[in-house]
């Protein structure tokens, strides 16, 4: 489904990726690992077409992504970012924020997808005249989702998506993801520090360090200890350390 | 030790909202001495309105009620000359994102030394020189090169090992630590704890962690309050945590994703209305 290789992002004199190799199939869910500046967020950021300049190669279903996308890239990928609070338009109701994506790509039935788009994501039918300000951080994670999946994609890239959230939202936000993904067969990949939440909603994760991915494996030969290398060791024993 | 630190007994706080006031701290009480008390709730839950209304930083419209004692001085009553004299000297106050809470224009050394210099009283020399101390003091490898760096040329652990620099400076009683790092990730998280923990037990501070992560506040706290919606709802020594009674408690344990246990559905926590009573 997703192809990327030797995938190169430099910043002026920032060497931010370092030839970032994976492959994703259709309806597998792939976890990003690192630290702050590892690169995660670039290689997500690139595949998303958000970053001009990368080199290397990345397709979506067999066909080379190139810098500049088409409107069925955008239609089948979507993004969901870490901070509610910066990724909704604060001067926007919840319709219009989910009727912008339905204009784009020309979807008629606007009324019933975003009534539906609102059940799906458990949001009640009164939020979608309020604006992001009026809702919970919770809800407008929410909103963000719904308005990610409101045009049917098939591959969802997550950028933290639960950083910002209290533990009890967080546990609704991924018991959310997880039901989703299950529903719709998506494509996911899931960016984040937090070990125990990559291993919660992925199948497969690669760990990255200054750039480079250091380390891939499945998530079952995670937790069943079989890591490698030091730095993928360290961050389990981080995990472990402070779940107590 | 006669006096505890701190003593707050039923502290109540209202904010006005569009219909009458809303109860943001509803009857809380505690005491604390010089040990690490770690506060710990949801967004919303009153934990950061309590720290701050021990120092009387609430905005001017909030209705407190209640006691508040610091060392014996009651807050309510104190002049704010003698407020002034509490805040910074005796009560430090690290808050989340050092992206937000340093001077942007300022050198981190230039307010590490303003800092030393307001509640010490000494020359520019002696105040430059106390301002490297305490970012050796950090542990920041290179305390020349962030002396005269930027805030935003800082990574976030190192921008909040400025200010805790900063509030070391006037070497205070309390330390309270508002999520200290919830802007930063994992591993910084850890250094930066463990940073704090080492110097207010050196220093023989008491320290308040304010923090919604409770697994991460009780491996570096010696006690816990677990705050719901305004009210503490269980006080617990940090390592019997894992017998932790009330439900709100228990909630908030169990719905983190564990490594070492996969779950096919996290545990959502169900709010008992009987837990605001």
């Amino acid at each position: 489904m997703i192809e990327v290789q030797d995938l190169d992002v430099r910043f002026g004199a920032v060497h931010a990726v370092r030839g970032v190799s994976f492959a994703i199939a259709a309806g597998e869910s792939f976890g990003l690992v690192g630290e702050s500046g590892s690169g995660k967020s670039t290689v997500l950021r690139a595949l998303a077409g958000l970053i001009p300049g990368w080199t290397g190669a990345m397709s979506l279903q067999g066909r080379a992504l190139g810098p500049k996308r088409d409107r069925t890239f955008f239609r089948s990928v979507q993004m969901v970012f870490q901070d509610p609070y910066g990724s909704l338009h604060p001067r926007q109701t919840v319709d219009r924020i989910l009727a912008e994506p339905l204009a784009i790509h020309g979807l008629d039935g606007a009324e019933a997808r975003i009534r539906r788009a609102l059940e799906e994501v458990s949001l009640s039918p009164i939020v979608r005249f309020r604006y992001p300000h009026q809702l919970s951080g919770g809800q407008r994670q929410r909103v963000a989702i719904a308005r990610a999946l409101i045009a049917d994609p098939s591959v969802l890239l997550l950028d933290e998506p639960t950083s910002a959230l209290d533990v009890s939202v967080q546990a609704e936000v991924l018991n959310l993801l997880a039901d989703l993904r299950a529903a719709r067969q998506l494509t996911c990949i899931l960016v984040s520090h937090n070990l125990a939440v990559v291993a919660h909603l992925c199948e497969r994760l690669a760990v990255m360090q200054q750039g480079k991915v250091v380390e891939a494996l499945d998530v079952a030969a995670l937790r069943a200890g079989q890591a490698q290398h030091p730095h993928t060791r360290d961050l389990i024993a981080l995990s472990r350390d402070l779940d107590g | 030790m006669t006096n505890p630190l701190v003593e707050i007994n039923d502290l109540r706080v209202d904010f006005p909202g569009p219909n009458g006031f809303v109860p943001a701290v509803r009857g809380v009480s505690l005491t604390m001495g010089r040990e690490k008390l770690g506060i710990v709730g949801e967004s919303g839950s009153g934990k950061s309105v309590t720290g701050r209304a021990l120092m009387r930083l609430l905005p001017p419209q909030a209705r407190v009620a209640g006691s508040l004692r610091f060392d014996g001085i009651d807050i309510a009553a104190a002049t704010p000359r003698a407020m002034r004299a509490l805040r910074g000297a005796r009560i430090g106050l690290v808050l989340q994102d050092p992206k937000f809470s340093l001077n942007p224009i300022m050198t981190a050394g230039a307010q590490i030394a303003e800092a030393w210099a307001t509640h010490r009283r000494g020359s520019a020399k002696e105040a430059r020189d106390a301002a490297m101390s305490l970012l050796d003091q950090v542990l920041i490898r290179d305390p020349r090169r962030v002396y005269d760096a930027y805030p935003h040329e800082l990574s976030g652990g190192m921008g909040q090992r400025v200010m805790i620099a900063m509030m070391l400076a006037p070497q205070p009683d309390l330390l309270i630590a508002d999520e200290p790092t919830s802007a930063l990730d994992a591993t910084v998280q850890a250094e930066i704890l463990r940073l704090i923990d080492r110097l207010v037990t050196d220093r023989g501070m008491g320290l308040m962690l304010i923090s919604h992560d409770l697994p991460l506040v009780s491996r570096f706290c010696d006690r816990v309050a677990v705050m719901y919606a305004g009210r503490i709802v269980e006080e617990i020594a940090a390592r019997d945590l894992h017998a932790a009674t009330h439900p709100y408690t228990r909630g908030l344990l169990d719905c983190m994703p564990r490594l070492d246990a996969p779950r096919a559905r996290l545990p959502v926590l169900a709010r008992d209305p009987r837990w605001l009573a």
